[in-house]
């Protein structure tokens, strides 16, 4: 529902790199979205081929990957994939555990020309 | 060419998050980021919480001063008569709405510091907003401040504030089988309230198969079940809350 905002965040981040790098063009934007976003692709999709016009990022390709939900026990240190979002740990059913991938919304890389 | 980046698109937003945090830690102020969808029953809660929890500097009540803005604190005055609460904290609370200051007004005419977040058709919270608030706020002595998220099951979960708590209130009539259609709500707040529970007999509810979703989803929930109308269950509620901004803090 907020991918306007933050596509244009997105938008921020690539052009800030891409800068950095003395770029002329960003062909294609690399994007790690985790099992858990809530940042749907074809939004963002929608939203970029607005806000990114007339930038050097205008037409760029976006590459969506998906990562699964990974969650580590606290208790035993088990690192476990969530299947149906069920944290408990498989190994020895502990309780307290932590997510150590499945949230991110990440600009990964670039390519630029 | 190739560039690696690795970085977050909400990175920018956890950045001022973590200003927040610095700021509140200096005041040693707990601040808690309420969320929940339109209807819920947020406001309500607050109240009731405010209630249990707050201490009113008297003169309380009264009504709003004329012409204020939004961005401006608002402050109950004149007439009194409330009763300061035992547990006595000193709170104060920031309202995001789309649109409008309802809410404040109900939270400022009970004497309690409120101030007015218009998102203008944004559906969250950014962690700028708050600190706009905050440095708009009197943060003299406070010592719980309460966010009221805009009404939303999606994307204020994905928002940090700079808060030491994340609460959620699921209410009844939504429906048991709310947290497998909201995962990343359900699975990042600290606390559910599972609000108008006077309602249960009314409907299908099943609040056994709840529970088991959720703690299956969030083992380290903290569950309350309460209603505002009954005032049922929010003793317990309110006595934890105390707990939590005297003794600890966690992010």
């Amino acid at each position: 529902m907020h991918e306007m905002s933050v596509t244009e965040s997105m938008i921020e981040v690539v052009l800030r790199h891409a800068e950095k790098n003395h770029a002329t063009k960003v062909t294609r934007i690399n994007i790690v979205l985790g099992e858990l976003s809530t940042v749907v692709p074809e939004s963002v999709q929608f939203y970029f081929d607005i806000i990114g016009k007339d930038t050097i990022a205008e037409g760029a390709e976006l590459n969506f990957r998906r990562t699964k939900l990974i969650a580590k026990c606290n208790g035993c240190g088990e690192e476990f994939e969530v299947v149906e979002y069920d944290f408990t740990c498989p190994a020895c059913s502990g309780t307290k555990t932590e997510i150590i991938s499945g949230r991110e919304f990440q600009v990964e890389s670039i390519e630029i020309a | 060419m190739d560039i690696e980046v690795l970085e977050g698109v909400f990175d920018a937003n956890e950045i001022i998050a973590k200003e927040n945090r610095a700021l509140l830690d200096e005041r040693n102020a707990f601040m808690m980021n309420l969320m929940a969808s339109p209807g819920a029953g947020k406001t309500s809660f607050i109240m009731k919480t405010l209630e249990g929890i707050a201490s009113f500097p008297p003169p309380r009540g009264g009504r709003i001063k004329e012409g204020v803005t939004l961005t401006s604190p608002l402050r109950g005055e004149d007439q009194g008569g409330g009763d300061t609460s035992a547990k006595g904290i000193k709170a104060a609370v920031i309202e995001g709405d789309i649109a409008g200051k309802v809410d404040s007004e109900r939270i400022a005419a009970m004497g309690i510091q409120a101030i007015q977040i218009n998102t203008g058709g944004s559906c969250h919270l950014e962690a700028k907003q708050v600190n706009t608030a905050l440095k708009h706020m009197d943060l003299e002595g406070i010592e719980l401040i309460i966010v009221e998220n805009v009404g939303n099951l999606v994307c204020p979960a994905e928002f940090k504030l700079g808060e030491d708590l994340k609460v959620m209130i699921l209410s009844v009539a939504e429906g048991d089988d709310k947290p497998l259609k909201y995962p990343l709500m359900f699975s990042e707040s600290h606390v559910l309230i599972v609000n108008k529970i006077d309602l249960i007999p009314h409907t299908d509810f099943d609040m056994g198969r709840l529970e088991e979703t959720v703690r299956k989803m969030n083992p380290s929930v903290e569950l309350f079940k309460v209603s505002c109308r009954t005032g049922e269950g929010l003793d317990g509620w309110t006595t934890w809350l105390e707990g939590r901004v005297r003794n600890g803090r966690q992010s």
